[in-house]
């Protein structure tokens, strides 16, 4: 076995942490599980009560995003994780994870959700609204539906982004892929898991990658 | 002929202003019950916008609009009860595309009217049959001609039996072969005694069709009548120059 093999493709140590790591994968999809809805429900909440178009409230909102859309999200979560604790809260890994995720992708998610509202054209608010429907009832039965399928290829794009993004959840040490393919891979002096984690992302992610592709391809289609 | 009858409409001393640009100068205007009112004028003379006030598309600046007896400009009242009165049909049609013409039809049915689904979808398919297009129930806006989608947006208001409709200027984005079916459809609601008041510049079919036709210019009712009055001997300059333009046109 070369050094290089031993080293990196080494199927002895890959099958004795596979188990270790399947732990992380499975923290991985709960994470994905959590924060994509959270974040994308805040970001709708953000782009909805934007499109009220209330002055202050609006003022707050552009606070809010450009706030969380210019941290780094590893900064965000660092922070989040270990300020608590002063103020006599002990803060869990996966209540730090959830609220630095909400803060971050939710803004990233109110900004598509808004240009997808925005895409709407005024004459479907004035039908509706001409017919006796309330605002909040033209929000949600005409204008969003058409909103979220004129930005469909933004939110899967976004929604892969944040799936990638939860392995900055192994800094905390909160067992997730990441975590458990660097502890093994410390523990074995060998970088074996860390390529068999890489397999694991790759299969994890690449159906939503080609599902976005198709997205992509029927969107400049449609044009 | 619609002589008889209460005032659907009222409008007295409207005024708008977009800004410090006063599109409105002061309306005043009543509509019969049955009554078919034509708005005709040059581009930039505020019909549009007058039309857009009697449902508060538009907040008018100052005077008062009645519907139906209803001041729709008091406070507090509830506009989207009054809306439900007042039907609307745009120029662009303004459907749903992602409904079926059904759903279309249905939606406010259901959410501001508050009927059943199957009260719902049976005073839709009543409302597409009559405008000719019971079979196109389950067609979405995409797989329907212009003139069609029309039809289907005036569908949608009549299934909220309005006691009156606003047309503004239905059938000016209609390639020509298609406006003579809404045009027909419009003439088959008069037939059954709606009240309307259309913006438009399909002049035959006014002096067909309308009972009073109203001139306005830069944000005034210049002239009101009989299309026969003022088509043919129109009382003031202004109406005599610019019907004389579009008889030029045609």
């Amino acid at each position: 076995m070369s050094d290089v093999t031993a080293l990196f493709f080494n199927a002895e140590i890959m099958a004795k942490t596979a188990g270790f790591l399947l732990d992380g994968l499975w923290m991985t999809v709960l994470l994905c599980l959590v924060v994509i809805p959270v974040g994308a429900l805040g970001g709708l909440v953000v782009a909805v009560l934007a499109a009220l178009k209330r002055r202050w409230l609006n003022i707050a909102l552009v606070i809010y995003v450009d706030v969380f859309r210019a941290l780094p999200p590893l900064v965000l979560l660092v922070f989040v994780y270990n300020v608590p604790p002063f103020a006599g809260y002990k803060i869990s890994e996966l209540e730090a994870v959830v609220i630095a995720f909400l803060l971050n992708t939710s803004s990233y998610y109110g900004e598509i959700f808004r240009a997808g509202i925005e895409s709407v054209g005024r004459g479907q608010w004035e039908a509706a609204r001409s017919t006796g429907l309330g605002w909040w009832q033209t929000m949600g039965w005409v204008v969003l539906p058409q909103a979220v399928r004129n930005v469909l290829p933004d939110l899967v794009s976004n929604t892969l982004e944040v799936a990638k993004l939860t392995s900055i959840a192994s800094v905390i040490a909160l067992h997730e892929l990441m975590f458990a393919a660097r502890s093994a891979q410390q523990a074995t002096f060998n970088y074996s898991p860390l390529i068999l984690a890489t397999v694991i992302y790759f299969v994890l992610l690449w159906p939503v990658v080609r599902l976005l592709s198709r997205l992509e391809h029927r969107k400049i289609a449609a044009r | 002929m619609a002589a008889a009858g209460r005032h659907i409409l009222d409008v007295r001393g409207l005024h708008k202003s977009f800004g410090t640009l006063a599109v409105l100068k002061g309306i005043d205007f009543r509509l019969r019950e049955r009554e078919l009112a034509f708005v005709i004028g040059p581009s930039g003379s505020g019909k549009s916008t007058f039309l857009r006030c009697c449902n508060r598309l538009e907040e008018p600046t100052s005077g008062s609009i009645h519907v139906d007896g209803t001041d729709i400009l008091a406070p507090g009242v509830d506009i989207n009860a009054v809306r439900r009165r007042i039907g609307m049909v745009f120029q662009s049609f303004n459907l749903y595309p992602h409904m079926t013409a059904l759903g279309n039809v249905t939606l406010a049915l259901r959410l501001a009217s508050r009927k059943s689904k199957a009260e719902a979808l049976e005073i839709g398919r009543a409302a597409l049959a009559r405008v000719g297009l019971a079979h196109k129930a389950q067609a979405h806006p995409g797989e329907l001609s212009g003139g069609q989608q029309q039809r289907v947006a005036i569908a949608r208001a009549l299934a909220l039996e309005p006691k009156i409709v606003l047309f503004d200027e239905p059938t000016s984005a209609l390639d020509p072969e298609l406006v003579g079916s809404v045009l027909q459809v419009m003439r088959d609601l008069r037939e059954t005694g709606m009240t309307m008041l259309v913006v438009s510049h399909e002049l035959q079919f006014a002096r067909a069709a309308a009972d009073r036709v109203v001139f306005m210019e830069d944000g005034v009712i210049v002239e009101q009548g009989p299309p026969e009055q003022v088509f043919g001997a129109p009382q003031q300059a202004r109406t005599r120059a610019f019907v004389a333009r579009i008889d030029g046109h045609r």
